[in-house]
């Protein structure tokens, strides 16, 4: 079963600043957290792939429209909804994306504490299940 | 896909069928299986190389083997703390050949032990027994080659701690082996029939490999029913594969599907594997569910299905291996045999034990479609569409919903 684990910016404990004000070792350390936490899928042959996103301020809305597609650029009011990145795990249980997430989750920021970060886990679409 | 891609299908059939029989003696003289597996592979790989050039060699099997040993013998010397060992596998004789099927089977119990995951004991048995490359299968399972090749890494080492010496299983835990083993066929087989999008072809073929082993391991246990009951399943059920899907890929029903396109042979042999194996009289779980399957494609149309046998045959299924899939076939065949009213009654009386399986919509919303009630069939099949988990089923159930709205 696959799930993608869905990290969106602004659902964290409390309030931190944007990664770009953190202490270089605490920028550091959530580096590392993130590529130990893959490595670690990977060593369990649950990886299937990992994506940052670039920045809110980057982002741009598109609408389709009568005349030309309508594109609206940042800043955005709601860019704390923004995706700011995924992973897709391939795992055997619904109970060990959410134990992956749980992890994931607990990514250090300023000072080493742990975000708290709110992971979106959602099932990815798979072939039709055997009915007989 | 490297190496692999460039191979000619005879070839590619070739080194399948020599895989498992070159990895069995492999193992059978040297008793490492992880280590002995590797060799195998890079073997095999020499071969893709070596004989399109060289010329396919007399006795392929005994080709690989040949080079596979000489990788075990090149890493045991590399090895000094092994050298002991060594001297004792020289002094041995060569094996003599021993019944090719019964090595095959040997090795699918191997990469089917009971502790291993579904996915690993899948990929393990693909490549060991298969002879198919890690790349090949992380394709055909749409992970990373380097994920597929440390989840079969592991699968390896569980199957090596596990110490078991190359033979069957001793008869105390047979039974429970052989249905570990079975499962997992059955699994790759659904892999590859399920596939409706992505790498078709990749995994089309896997369904190709599930009857291929299965095949083998019939003719190593003639005794055991339920190996035939479940190549009669998958034959039976893979003969509908052409009618099963639209041009567009989508899927149709069983009761829409264009018969003619069904493969007869493969119906034909399906039915004498079934009725070798109930004559044998220790009827299980595969050989009810071929049974089934057998009863759907005698019908030549929908209305011609006898349904009667059918939900007796999931009476019996539901008293041998019960679970939700079955429970909720029996409300279907009891709705098409007598009443869809009385399918559901059955669905309600089960509810409690299905609770939160996303087909009690699906079959609900089907039987009230049947019962003439649009507008609860129509609640039923959006609520089935919001809960699935497979894309071909949730636009099918979708569509339900949406010209039911509409026709209403």
């Amino acid at each position: 079963m696959k799930f993608m684990l869905l990290q969106h910016y602004g659902r964290v404990e409390g309030d931190v600043p944007p990664m770009s004000q953190w202490a270089p070792e605490d920028v550091e350390a959530h580096i590392k957290f993130q590529k130990d936490l893959n490595a670690e899928l990977r060593e369990r042959g649950e990886f299937v792939e990992a994506q940052g996103l670039t920045g809110p301020e980057a982002a741009k809305f598109v609408l389709a429209s009568d005349g030309a597609p309508i594109v609206t650029d940042g800043p955005f009011a709601e860019s704390k909804e923004l995706l700011a990145g995924w992973r897709m795990v391939d795992v055997e249980s619904e109970e060990r994306a959410l134990e992956i997430a749980a992890k994931a989750s607990e990514g250090p920021g300023p000072k080493g504490v742990p975000l708290r970060q709110q992971i979106e886990v959602r099932q990815v679409m798979g072939p039709i299940e055997p009915s007989e | 896909m490297t190496g692999r891609a460039v191979r000619r299908p005879e070839l590619e059939d070739l080194l399948r069928e020599s895989a498992p029989r070159a990895l069995a003696a492999v193992v059978r003289r040297f008793g490492d299986f992880a280590d002995a597996e590797d060799a195998v592979q890079e073997a095999l790989v020499e071969a893709t190389r070596a004989w399109p050039a060289q010329g396919t060699p007399e006795s392929p099997t005994g080709w690989l083997i040949a080079v596979a040993s000489r990788r075990m013998t090149d890493k045991i010397r590399a090895d000094s703390a092994r050298r002991a060992r060594e001297e004792r596998i020289a002094a041995e004789p060569e094996p003599g050949p021993s019944a090719e099927a019964d090595d095959t089977l040997v090795l699918i119990f191997m990469c089917c032990r009971p502790e291993l995951t579904p996915a690993s004991a899948i990929a393990l048995t693909l490549r060991a027994v298969g002879g198919l490359t890690t790349a090949e299968i992380a394709a055909a399972f749409l992970v990373p080659e380097p994920t597929m090749g440390r989840r079969i890494a592991r699968a390896k080492k569980t199957v090596e701690e596990a110490g078991e010496p190359f033979g069957l299983p001793a008869a105390a835990e047979r039974k429970e082996r052989l249905a570990a083993a079975l499962r997992v066929l059955y699994l790759i087989f659904n892999e590859g029939y399920a596939a409706s999008e992505g790498p078709d072809l990749a995994r089309a073929e896997l369904s190709a490999e599930a009857i291929r082993l299965t095949r083998i391991a019939r003719l190593a246990l003639p005794e055991e029913p339920e190996v035939g009951g479940l190549l009669a399943l998958m034959l039976l059920t893979d003969a509908r594969r052409l009618a099963r899907t639209d041009a567009a890929g989508e899927l149709v029903p069983l009761d829409q599907q264009d018969r003619g396109r069904w493969d007869a042979a493969a119906i034909a042999e399906g039915h004498r594997v079934l009725n070798e194996a109930v004559a044998m009289g220790a009827v299980g779980p595969h050989q009810l569910q071929a049974a089934i399957a057998a009863a759907h494609d005698r019908a030549r149309r929908p209305e011609d299905t006898d349904w009667a046998e059918i939900l007796a045959l999931y009476g019996l299924l539901e008293r041998v291996a019960p679970g939700p899939m079955v429970a909720l076939n029996r409300a279907v065949a009891m709705a098409m045999a007598e009443r869809p009213e009385a399918g559901l009654a059955l669905l309600e009386e089960l509810e409690p034990r299905l609770e939160g399986h996303h087909r009690v919509h699906a079959v609900r919303a089907h039987l009230l479609e049947l019962a003439g009630d649009g507008a609860g069939a129509h609640a039923s099949y959006v609520r089935a569409a919001e809960l699935t988990a497979s894309l071909p089923e949730q636009r099918y159930l979708t569509r339900r919903a949406a010209r039911l709205a509409g026709g209403a």
